[in-house]
């Protein structure tokens, strides 16, 4: 038995666990349009590679991940592309984004698939395949996974997969791990050869026995080092840094990363898909997403992403007082603009929310200093202080107290006896300070750039004052030659106004040079051409002296 | 008593010494107050602080001869950060300067465009492209919004765009709520 290791803080809120786990994972019938954005993953937003009206395989690559941090983006199943534009998301913004609007025709037949054989490739070959898979952290992060499969500076010592599910209401782990532990396993593994990994520590928190219990059946079947370890319930264990730390007691520092410690960490999920990708050719077209909350049959559903939420809520059988959605889970769920919006990479848990279930919070009263949140954050910040700077606008103070070591559990704002709205204040700083960062930035470069331009300027002026220098020089070298010549020869009658004329008639022979060239000048690409392209020309020129002959007769009609 | 004369004349010589030094080895090179202000401007090169720069502007603030509510771009912020560094109270726009406005990009309308080149010359920051009757266009990452180029154009065919919200430039709002008791 492994010696586990606490983290700071931590909360009990009831867990709504049970509803959701009475029934296998179901399928969702299929919808009758889905609804793709390009933009579900962390990163450069996907390059749209469909057009409108084009018929699309399940699985085909309708987005191809531009530069760097980016992921791909597949149609979930066959049919019609009907319209690609802006349409609204699920992001807490309620704006709209770039989406792909696919109407099935029901065959949902897959794209030709193949099977990588992982063991004969390379990791930079498989790290391809995910990209091109599509996939991304279902944890919620959503960041593509074949960038944390990239072996850094530090060696992998041990593969962390998160399989805690902390918050309350979601189960989509849960049921997985029940259901297709095999897979998630055999990710796993996918994972730990990629890394060069030693152990694998699989973390479930003790509140799903049954997960943890074919879990274990599953590893007995697989090679040695892997070890699932029960972890005591407590939001938010599932948080990465919170499980490394009780798995490994490795403490990741504020702007370290767990891979400096040697640790990287996965969810279960992602494993699975990870898997899938490899072992199928399937790229990431479905998720499972608990339907939850005020809802008659909760339960765990496979959906195509592009799903409607409102399919999946009418599925479970809403009820009647049911007046909004969250998406995600009530501590760190984003509620969503409406029932359209479409289930995306991200999309772990979809809670119909009543005026019931959950009562507007009581209104913000003035904070007393009561330090409860400190005692209950798992980031060890000081969230009294934090809410003190944001709320006066004072960011440089609030980063200086380590605002962006927060990871917006919420466990504060929970624990709050006045109901402040701690996170919101901290999203606000954060999004702020981003905001102004990229603002210097911009600054920074445009300064840059004014400053060349203005050493340009002042180099060409001096290149041009030299230039002038050295002809005036030349020139005046010139006339004591002349001269030189003029006193040795005879003196002929120089009239006073000679050099004027002199410049006169130079002038003349330029301008009838510069005619001279100009008619002789021909275009030098006419040349070598094939008699199509001279078809072409001869169109363009009988176009263009209609047009001519257009304007000159629209010039000349007000005349008459 | 001449010894200690001596010794103390001697250890005033040698700080003086060093001290000389150091005044000359570690020399701060330009007006360090003017870079401070330099960096709070927000460096789109706009003039209408009635200078020709941020950089000019910056040095008169450190002068004393202008006041800092001159720069709209800035915003009411900027007019708080310069008032605290130069210890100064805060003044609101007003009087001959312009008020602020959303932040936008120029855009070029290239069917109108007759390649005229004088927006190039205008441009503080390099950010059009073009040539002598050649269309021009904006590139829009370096483009700061100063409207330099809108006064030379002979066909009026720049405009500015207001910078709309999307989702990449998103920010999470100020926290409000009803203060009224349920």
């Amino acid at each position: 038995m492994k010696t586990l290791h606490k983290f700071h803080g931590g909360i009990h809120p009831p867990t709504h666990k049970t509803e959701s786990t009475r029934t296998p994972i179901a399928r969702l019938p299929m919808p009758a349009k889905l609804v793709i954005p390009f933009h579900q993953h962390v990163g450069n937003i996907a390059k749209p590679l469909v057009q409108v009206g084009d018929y699309v395989l399940k699985g085909q690559l309708i987005g191809l991940p531009e530069d760097g941090i980016s992921s791909a983006i597949h149609a979930s199943t066959s049919g019609t592309i009907s319209e690609i534009g802006m349409q609204v998301v699920a992001h807490a913004s309620g704006l709209p984004d770039l989406c792909a609007t696919l109407i099935p025709d029901g065959k949902d037949e897959w794209i030709a698939r193949e099977t990588t054989d992982y063991r004969s490739a390379t990791p930079e070959q498989v790290r391809k395949v995910l990209r091109m898979a599509g996939v991304v952290g279902l944890g919620g992060a959503v960041f593509p996974s074949d960038l944390k499969l990239r072996i850094g500076k530090h060696a992998i010592k041990t593969l962390v997969i998160n399989g805690a599910e902390c918050e309350p209401y979601i189960t989509c782990d849960d049921m997985l791990m029940r259901e297709r532990a095999e897979e998630i396993i055999k990710g796993a593994e996918i994972m730990r050869w990629a890394l060069a990994a030693e152990e694998i520590l699989i973390g479930i928190e003790d509140n799903k026995p049954e997960a943890i219990l074919a879990m274990q059946i599953a590893t007995r079947a697989s090679s040695d080092n892997i070890q699932i370890i029960a972890v005591p319930t407590l939001y938010p264990g599932g948080g990465a840094k919170q499980l490394i730390r009780v798995l490994t007691g490795i403490e990741v520092a504020a702007g370290v990363r767990s891979t400096d410690k040697g640790v990287q960490c996965f969810n279960v999920a992602t494993a699975q898909s990870i898997y899938r990708a490899l072992q199928f050719g399937e790229p990431l077209v479905a998720r499972i997403v608990t339907v939850t909350g005020n809802v008659k049959n909760a339960q765990n559903l496979e959906v195509l992403i592009g799903t409607p939420v409102g399919d999946l809520l009418s599925f479970a059988g809403a009820l009647p007082d049911t007046d909004s959605s969250i998406m995600g889970g009530p501590m760190m769920g984003l509620p969503l603009p409406n029932s359209e919006v479409s289930i995306v990479k991200a999309a772990n848990c979809i809670i119909a929310s009543s005026p019931k279930l959950f009562p507007a919070a009581p209104p913000a009263m003035p904070c007393i200093r009561c330090t409860r949140c400190a005692e209950v954050c798992p980031a060890e910040l000081q969230p009294q202080d934090l809410y003190w700077f944001a709320k006066a606008k004072d960011f440089g103070k609030a980063q200086e107290f380590n605002l962006f070591d927060c990871i917006e559990c919420g466990a504060c704002s929970y624990v709050c006896p006045s109901s402040i709205p701690l996170v919101q204040y901290y999203r606000f700083a954060k999004s702020e300070i981003w905001a102004r960062e990229s603002e210097k930035n911009a600054s920074d470069a445009a300064r840059e750039r004014f400053e060349f331009r203005e050493y340009r300027t002042e180099r060409e002026k001096i290149e041009k004052a030299e230039k002038l220098a050295a002809k005036e020089k030349a020139a005046a070298a010139a006339k004591v030659e002349a001269a030189k010549t003029a006193a040795a020869q005879p003196i002929a009658n120089a009239a006073v106004s000679a050099p004027q004329d002199d410049a006169q008639a130079k002038i003349q022979a330029a301008i009838e040079h510069a005619k001279q060239q100009a008619a002789a000048a021909k275009p030098k690409n006419t040349e070598q051409l094939t008699p199509q392209q001279q078809a072409t020309i001869a169109d363009i020129e009988a176009r263009r002296a209609r047009i001519q002959e257009l304007a000159a007769s629209d010039v000349a009609a007000p005349k008459e | 008593m001449l010894s200690a004369l001596l010794v103390m004349s001697g250890i005033a010589i040698l700080l003086g010494a060093v001290l000389g030094f150091a005044a000359i080895k570690f020399r701060v090179e330009g007006n360090p107050l003017v870079d401070k202000i330099d960096a709070i401007l927000p460096q789109t090169q706009c003039g209408q602080c009635g200078f020709p720069g941020c950089m000019p502007y910056a040095t008169a603030l450190a002068a004393d001869e202008a006041d800092i509510n001159r720069c709209p771009p800035g915003g009411e912020e900027g007019i708080h950060k310069l008032a605290e560094l130069l210890n100064k109270e805060f003044i609101p726009f007003g009087g001959d300067t312009n008020a602020p406005k959303p932040k936008s990009l120029a855009f070029i309308d290239e069917n109108t465009c007759i390649g005229c080149t004088l927006c190039i010359q205008a441009c503080p920051v390099d950010a059009i492209v073009g040539a002598a009757k050649q269309m021009h266009t904006i590139v829009q990452a370096e483009c700061t919004g100063c409207e330099l180029c809108l006064a030379p154009c002979p066909v009026d065919c720049i405009s500015m765009v207001v910078i709309e919200e999307k989702i990449t430039n998103w920010k999470w709002k100020y926290p409000v709520y009803a203060l009224t008791p349920a």
